[in-house]
């Protein structure tokens, strides 16, 4: 994985020492509240509903086991022993003080970590697939053209006050495990005529007006990725709205701007970028590729693994995936235990993690999008071990893209801004379906609950997707069906009228029922609810 | 003009700046004024003649003009540009890179604040309208 250079270092160092200076300004009484606000926005630092929130920035996902050490000792240290890892690949905390906030920023300095842009009005934390690097299915590793962008977009002087903020997704294959399309820039890395190039989407996202990203150009060069993302974002800059917050977003300014128009517009500013020198030199991006380079594999390890413990057997079918090396699997640690919060992980359980990845994948893990953790390179023979440790510890749940393996948002719990809990349903829909032969039998369906329209708990991209709403003082959960975040998006449609907190439940279990009588052979919920339609669902919660 | 903060060797510019507006009408002023949002490109055919262009901020999160004197910069323009109005000590590393060579603020701002602003980075990663090498090119012996 990537390895900082001094100069590196030295941007996070003086990014430390920055912060450390704002916030003496700030209780200095030099700095207003309003003043203060994007500058610790910009680094990650949220005030919510009981205290500070500190969203730490995993690039890409991927972390080695000293960082993920250290983000247990953060937990331990600073919050109340666990953290939150998010739909964006980061990690959070929910109780901060702002007072301890530089030296935790210190403590991550060390490590190569830091909370530069994850939040606040400006390029985000980027983010790429979980199996980048070990998937069977891949074109290259998207991780070093994550990485160029990465390093593009940190302090960008001209893009830190945008209308809104700005994420960006790299894949590079054509199984979307990063809901690419749903980002204001989704980048897929393609071949072309023996090239490697970028195919640009941008326009996408959920939040209140979710939008799937149109085309923009099919391939750009390599040569030219960051200068053609340095003219999307000059568009956007000049252009996106600024009157309203909720039509801030690069999705609205594609939209009413229309998807041909903002092409040309961005084409030209692309033509007028030329000659800038906004590129990296072409050297820098094989020195980046240098550290994502195959760790050194064994070569002749058998692909056989010994099937005859069953609750091993039901793991392995449900959280190992194909890996493009013979005798090497990727594993899927579940932070989905029915009952748990989804995507809270204790320190002591990072820790646990750390060691797993040091000791059985090369040193890597990394965070995914559905908030699970994965070990990307594993030997096959070292699998039931791995799952046995996992049993120890009560981390074993083989639920990955199961109904169990919800994604939700915070909520009414901790966010300042949602209308409704998301985790106590979470919590109740688990329990519900506990069984995982039950699971099992429903296959793949990606849960997704929102406790408001801001949607971080990616409700739209559902297969069955939840949305809280305050419905006269009262928290009433909506419910959709057909949404995907995969490579056949879609944007889930509600059903009709919502329900209370044991009502969504009900809801749930009945859509699921319609499933099982209506589904054809080796069809997902997705897939029959896509034959059928909306109506034969409305009947059964209506009817 | 007690709160201004220069860096330029020239004479600070006396002739008040006209509105965009203004300026395409009679356009034999030497100073212009773009409010928030709006278009630099307007001015290129005339950078030979403006001395100073003055970029409003109205607030400090709108972040247009920055994309508005890179342009101008970009377009060879190398007359005074300011920024005025909602400008923090926070903003001018940014400005700075982005092509402003003066500063009004609203607000006076610290000069000893100003000066460990600017000074901070000693890095940067991209390349803007100043000519800072970036990161990368460093890297690479650039």
């Amino acid at each position: 994985m990537y390895k900082y250079d001094n100069y590196d270092q030295e941007m996070v160092y003086t990014r430390v020492a920055e912060f450390r200076d704002q916030v003496e300004r700030r209780i200095a009484g030099k700095l207003t509240e309003d003043q203060f606000k994007p500058l610790r926005l910009m680094n990650g630092l949220y005030l919510q509903l009981h205290a500070y929130m500190l969203r730490v920035a995993v690039p890409y996902g991927t972390l080695n086991s000293e960082q993920m050490r250290m983000l247990a000792h953060i937990a331990r240290k600073y919050d109340r022993d666990y953290g939150h890892f998010t739909t964006r690949q980061n990690i959070q905390y929910n109780w901060i003080k702002l007072e301890d906030a530089p030296d935790i920023l210190a403590d991550l300095a060390t490590v190569e970590m830091h909370a530069i842009q994850t939040s606040g009005n400006c390029i985000r934390n980027i983010s790429s697939d979980q199996y980048a690097g070990a998937a069977a299915d891949e074109l290259v590793d998207p991780r070093p053209y994550a990485e160029l962008l990465r390093q593009w977009s940190s302090f960008h002087p001209e893009f830190s006050f945008l209308p809104r903020k700005f994420k960006f997704a790299v894949i590079a294959s054509d199984e979307d495990r990063a809901a690419m399309r749903l980002h204001d820039i989704g980048i897929q890395m393609v071949e072309q005529d023996g090239a490697i190039g970028a195919r640009y989407y941008a326009g996408g996202g959920m939040g209140r007006t979710p939008m799937i990203g149109p085309l923009i150009r099919d391939f750009v060069p390599v040569a030219d990725l960051v200068s053609y993302a340095e003219a999307i974002l000059r568009v956007y800059n000049r252009y996106g709205r600024r009157d309203n917050k909720y039509k801030a977003r690069i999705k609205i300014l594609v939209h009413e701007m229309g998807a041909e128009k903002f092409i040309e517009e961005v084409e030209a500013e692309f033509a007028h970028l030329q000659g800038q020198n906004i590129d990296a030199p072409a050297a820098e991006l094989e020195r980046i590729k240098g550290y994502f380079e195959d760790p050194a594999f064994e070569t002749g390890l058998s692909d056989e693994i010994d099937r005859s413990d069953p609750d091993f057997a039901v793991w392995l079918d449900q959280n190992v995936h194909t890996h493009k090396q013979p005798g090497y699997a990727i594993a899927v640690i579940s932070l989905k235990p029915t009952g748990g919060i989804p995507g809270d992980a204790s320190s002591a359980q990072m820790e646990l993690m750390a060691d797993l990845a040091e000791r059985y994948s090369f040193d890597e893990c990394r965070v995914t999008h559905s908030q699970n953790i994965v070990l990307p390179h594993v030997r096959k023979q070292d699998l039931h071990a791995i799952w046995q440790k996992l049993v120890e510890a009560e981390f074993a749940s083989p639920n990955l893209d199961l109904i169990s393996d919800i994604i939700a948002c915070p909520g009414l719990d901790y966010c300042s801004l949602a209308n409704a809990r998301s985790i106590p349903v979470a919590q109740k829909i688990a329990q519900r379906f506990k069984e995982i032969d039950r699971q099992k039998e429903l296959g793949e369906l990606k849960l997704k609950i929102s406790g408001c329209i801001n949607a971080c708990g990616h409700h739209h991209a559902g297969h069955i997707g939840i949305l809280g709403v305050d419905r006269k003082g009262t928290e009433n959960y909506q419910l959709l069906l057909g949404g995907s975040g995969a490579e056949d998006v879609s944007l889930a449609k509600i059903t009709g009228p919502g329900f209370d907190e044991d009502g969504i439940v009900d809801a749930v279990e009945k859509v699921t029922d319609v499933y099982v009588a209506e589904r054809e052979d080796g069809e997902r919920f997705l897939d029959t609810y896509r034959r059928v339609g909306m109506d034969r669902f409305k009947e059964a919660l209506y009817g | 003009m007690d709160n201004l903060l220069r860096f330029r060797d020239d004479e600070a510019h006396e002739e008040p700046a006209v509105t965009l507006d203004g300026f395409l009408d009679q356009s034999n002023a030497t100073a212009v004024r773009l409010e928030d949002g709006e278009d630099a490109r307007q001015l290129l055919p005339f950078l030979d003649r403006l001395a100073l262009i003055e970029i409003g901020f109205s607030a400090f999160g709108d972040g247009r003009g920055y994309s508005a004197a890179r342009i101008l910069r970009e377009h060879g323009f190398d007359g005074e540009i300011r920024a005025q109005g909602d400008v923090l000590i926070d903003q001018i590393a940014f400005m700075r890179r982005c092509g402003f060579d003066s500063f009004s603020p609203e607000t006076p701002l610290d000069p000893g604040d100003a000066e460990k602003a600017l000074a901070r980075w000693n890095h940067v990663y991209q390349h803007a309208a100043d000519d800072r090498q970036p990161i990368w090119n460093k890297r690479h012996g650039q």
